[in-house]
Parts: structure tokens; sequence; C-alpha cells
């Protein structure tokens, strides 16, 4: 049963068009700045703002098709995750995982007994007692997404999930929300304005802007061919999986990167176009990285110009390396085309993810 | 050095013309009670407050004040709900007139309580005709009377306590499956516990001392509508100084009302 949305809602400020299909396991990502709809798409679908025109389907069940059909958020099967978690602060954290359970009409001892076991999952059994205050920021996430998973739901809507963590947290957190999502079996949407969230958790990336979808695609797909100066901007990201061992990173697609901090075992690593730079002889300064590579490709963009860039023979680049460089360089690089050039890339301006 | 300076900063800052009047306000509301502290015929104290007619006032106007709140709560917090979060027509008119009867003169309030409720009234008469029920001179009129008068004070602070409630609560409650009244009983009603206790108090303790519309509706008959407030009137006339034994108990009780709720009180009427 696929999740299938035409949602259709307008308000004075803005108007929302946009279609959207999710599969049994799929997790998509609805990307766009702030202000471009994403919340209201997410609200619809979750019940809890009518949509105007359009509507929204669960395999056979209408969830919601104006001017006849409506289905409160309390009837459908759903789980949310709020931007700031929204936990109940008067119950504990076993008695927010327990709450849609008790809802639904469980009984007591049960629905604690199967709120324990979600909490185990995330790791915080010892905290089944405590009050959303009293725990931090990540933990306040996990018991928000088990409270929602709890249910079983079909459907499960993240609205910017990790926008009220710090920096340093971010990264863990991210990782082990990728965890989840692998193994839950039903549809994920996914709500947010930072690219690198959308394209480490996202199978499939749908992004908005003023209320419409400019781009649809596979996180590769939308990096490699971003149709407009937005996307190129928004998702302008040299992202690769690999293993590492020590400060080396092994692509699978060929291409070793030097990292600044050892580490090991499955990693995503991120990198922006303008962390690359381009010479046209080998530099002599120690970059970590130095690659001799070849331009496949040159798109103008508004102040910049990316260059997209295949390793050469026998080169450690990665595949499809995008680099920005100012429009003086195209001259004096004489960009062109299939012509070699040196990459360099300090590892300091990588950013590794566990995966 | 210090004192002079700070005294010096004061009379810099508050200008005479107000600080004046400002003491004389003060002493003004301090006085008559301190005034009532002195007068206590300490020494007879303890007996008096045991006295029998002293106790049953007391009880009366315990019970009376407590069954009232209840009353109010029962229908003043779903009161509170509708003016809060409901999409009423006229909802400023009629937010407006559930605070007539806090400003309302309570006599007046008294005088509407009969014509409504009185055996010959609107309501009343049908009372008595098919329940052989009537109101009037009744400890049941005196919970009433302490109710219509004593109600605004629960709605507004609950309505204010309401409208400070984050609502995405409540569609967090929906998502997880929580009906209106599952959700009202689990995530609203707990989020603004603070503001229905305020309310509360303040309203059992304006029931503890209402006078006019009890007075009024329910006659002074002792044991049966006789609150405190009204045994203190009727003291004064026979034995001033167990008036002011009742007037100290109910000064004590106002006290410790006051000091249970601190500032709470005030957030919960903005």
């Amino acid at each position: 049963m696929t999740l299938y949305a035409e949602l259709r809602v307008a308000r004075a400020a803005f108007s929302l068009d946009l279609a959207l299909s999710v599969k049994p396991g799929e997790v998509v990502a609805l990307l766009g700045p702030n202000g471009a709809g994403k919340t209201t798409a997410l609200r619809a679908l979750a019940g809890l703002l009518p949509i105007d025109d359009g509507r929204i389907r669960l395999g056979d069940d209408t969830w919601d098709e104006p001017p006849r059909v409506f289905r409160p958020a309390d009837r459908r099967p759903i789980g949310v995750v709020f931007q700031d978690y929204l936990l109940f602060n008067h119950l504990t954290a076993i008695e927010n995982v327990a709450f849609g359970l008790r809802a639904r009409g469980v009984d007591k001892h049960i629905a604690r007994a199967d709120a324990l076991r979600w909490l185990e999952t995330v790791g915080l059994a010892d905290h089944a007692r405590s009050r959303p205050r009293a725990l931090s920021g990540g933990q306040a996430q996990r018991v928000a997404l088990v409270r929602a998973l709890a249910t079983h739901p079909e459907v499960l809507l993240l609205d910017e999930p990790l926008a009220a963590l710090d920096a340093s947290t971010t990264l863990h957190v991210r990782a082990e929300l990728g965890q989840h999502l692998n193994r839950y079996e039903g549809r994920t949407l996914l709500v947010t304005h930072d690219p690198l969230d959308a394209m480490v958790l996202a199978d499939r990336l749908i992004i908005v802007e003023h209320g419409k979808v400019v781009q649809e695609g596979t996180p590769t797909e939308i990096a490699r061919r971003p149709r407009t100066d937005y996307v190129a901007q928004l998702v302008g990201l040299n992202l690769y999986r690999g293993s590492a061992s020590g400060t080396t990173v092994t692509l699978p697609g060929g291409g070793l990167v030097t990292i600044a901090n050892p580490t090991s075992g499955g990693v995503h690593i991120a990198f922006s176009p303008s962390a690359i730079s381009l010479y046209a002889e080998r530099p002599t300064g120690s970059p970590r990285n130095t690659w001799p590579v070849e331009v496949a490709g040159i798109e103008q963009h508004a102040h910049t110009v990316r260059v997209r860039l295949t390793p050469t023979a026998d080169s450690a680049a990665p595949p499809n390396l995008l680099a920005d460089v100012t429009t003086a360089a195209v001259a004096d690089l004489h960009l062109l085309p299939a012509r070699h050039l040196w990459a360099t890339l300090k590892a300091t301006e990588i950013q590794t993810y566990p995966t | 050095m210090r004192s002079r300076r700070r005294t010096q900063r004061v009379g810099g800052r508050l200008p005479l013309v107000l600080v004046l009047p400002a003491l004389l306000g003060l002493a003004f509301l301090l006085i008559p009670l301190i005034g009532l502290l002195a007068e206590a015929p300490w020494s007879t104290l303890p007996s008096r407050l045991f006295s029998a007619d002293v106790g049953q006032a007391l009880r009366l106007s315990v019970v009376c004040a407590s069954v009232a709140t209840v009353l109010c709560l029962l229908l003043g917090i779903p009161l509170a709900w509708l003016l809060a979060r409901a999409e009423l027509p006229g909802r400023a008119v009629i937010r407006a007139l559930v605070t007539v009867p806090l400003v309302l003169p309570p006599v007046v309030g008294g005088v509407a309580l009969l014509l409504v409720l009185g055996r010959r009234g609107l309501v009343g008469e049908r009372l008595d005709l098919w329940f052989g029920f009537s109101l009037p001179f009744t400890t049941a009129g005196v919970i009433v009377a302490e109710a219509f008068v004593a109600m605004p004070f629960l709605v507004i602070s609950v309505e204010g306590a309401l409208r400070a409630a984050d609502p995405r609560y409540e569609e967090a409650a929906a998502t997880l499956g929580a009906g209106r009244w599952l959700t009202f009983r689990r995530v609203t009603l707990p989020s603004i516990a603070p503001g229905v206790v305020a309310g509360a108090v303040l309203c059992w303790a304006r029931a503890l001392g209402e006078f006019g519309a009890t007075i009024t509706f329910a006659g002074n008959l002792p044991g049966r509508t006789t609150t405190m407030p009204l045994a203190v009137y009727l003291a004064l006339e026979t034995d001033p100084d167990v008036a002011v034994v009742l007037s100290i108990v109910l000064l004590l009780v106002s006290v410790v009302v006051l000091a249970s709720l601190r500032e709470r009180w005030i957030s919960g009427l903005r």
C-alpha cells in the first residue's frame, strides 16, 4: 500500500500544491527553505489541517478528499515526531511512550511493558521514569521517536527531527535515526531544511520551493543534476559512503580520501564543492588529498561555476566530484571538458558521519 | 553613610507628592486589620472560638464554600474551555457576561436569583411544582448564591491558563490516537492544573466571604444558612466580642489563601 497525496492548500501568504507518494519501507525527504510549505504538507498528511483540494490515500483507504471525506488525526494510522518533540511534561518517559497504546485501549500493564521494550531499543530503559525536562535533547528526540513508533503506524512523519539538537549531538542522533528508519517497515516522510539530513536519511528527495515541487529524485541524481540554481546551492554537496580505517576512507566506487580524525567502519563523508581547489600543475603545498582529475562538465551558476570532475586513469579521486570555482578561474585554468587538472582538498574541510 | 545615600536616592527618585498618599493608602489598608487584632478579647478567645455557635457557623461556611467550589469546577472548567477554544459567535459578549457577577453588587445577584429560583420564580416555580423542591432559605440556596458570585473567578483563571497552554500538545495527542475527551483529560487538564488550583482557591475564598447574595437569597437561619460573614454581622449587634473572634478566623483564612497562592493568582488572572 503506497501513501499517495495530492495536496492543495491556499493561504493568504502562500499556496501549496504538491503531489507525493511513499512506498512501504521508503524514506522520502521533503526538502526546502523555511516557509516553503513543508510543515503545512506534513500537517495535512497528519490530519491536523484539512486540505482545500486534492486527495490523501493509503492504498484504497481515503484519508482526505474534499469536500466529502476528512479523517481527523486521531483516526489515521500515523506517528509524528514534532520539531520540538512535544513530549508531555507531566508524564514520565514511559507514560509518554505508552500514551498512544493507552489511547487505543490497550491495557495499562501491557502498554507499559510494551513502552519499556521500545525505550530499550533506543537505550533509554534506565530513563523510563524520568520526566521530559530531565532528559537531554538527544534523549528527548529518541523518546519522541519511539512514542511515534509504539503504535506501529503505517506512516511515520518527521518534522525537522534534528533541528532542535546542538551540533555535537546531531551527528550521533542522525546516524541512530537512520538505523531506526532502516528497520521501520512503514512509509516515512521526513521534512527538513537541512540537505545533509535529507541526503543521509532519505531514499528519495522531493525539493519544494514556494509550495511547489522543483525537483524529485534520489540524493545522487539530484546532486549530480540539480535542475535549478536553488537546488544546486541546496544540495551542492559531495557526499560519499565508504569504509574508514584510521584516517583513510576507501570508497566502493574507487577512490581514497584522507580525513582529519581517525575512525573505523562505515562512514559518510561530506564536503562542500567550494572546499575543492583546482590547479593546472601539480601543487607544491601539502593538502592531504591531491588528485589528478579530468573535467567532465561545466555549469554556470549565479556567481560561481560548478565543475564536474572524474578521476583520470590511475587517480584515487572520488568519482563524480563537484568543485565550485569563480568565473575568473574558468579562464585562468582554461576550463574545458576533458581537460586534465589537479584537485586538492584539505582533510579538515571534510565532515565525517558514521553510517 | 550608606543609609544616607539610600535615603537621598529614594528621595531623589520618588516625589513626596506620591510617597505621602502611598503611605496613607498603606496605613488605610493595614490599620483596620491591626485594630481587629488589637481589639481581640485574647483571654476569652479560645472558649469563644470553640463555642457551639461559632463552630456551627464555621462548619456551615466551609461546607457550603467547598460544595460551591466543586459546583464551579464542574461547570466553570467546561465554560472556560468553551471561551478559550471553541469558535463561538459573539464570544467577546459571552465573556463579558460571564464576568458580570464579578462587578455586580452581590445583593443584586441575590435579588436576581430570588426572582428566577424563588418559589414564584421562572425556574423555581417548576422546581417546586415538579420536584417539591425549593432553594431559597435553604443550605442548598447558600451554595447556589455562593457559586453564582464566585464562579467568574474560576472561569477567568482557567480561561487564562487555557490560552497560555500550547495547543500543539493537544495536536500531538491527536496524532497518537487520542480523541478530544481523552486529550482534554490526559493532556489539557494536567497542563492547566496550576491555573485550575489558583482559580479554585480564589473561588473558595470568595464563596467563604459571601454575604450580600447569601442573605438576600438564603436568609439568615442559624444552622442552615447562617455562614460566618452573616454570623459576624449578627453578632455585632448582640455580642461584639464574638464578632471580633469570627472576623479574626476569616482574616486568618484569607491570609492562608493569599500565602498559598503567592504571586500565582496574579498570573492566573492575566
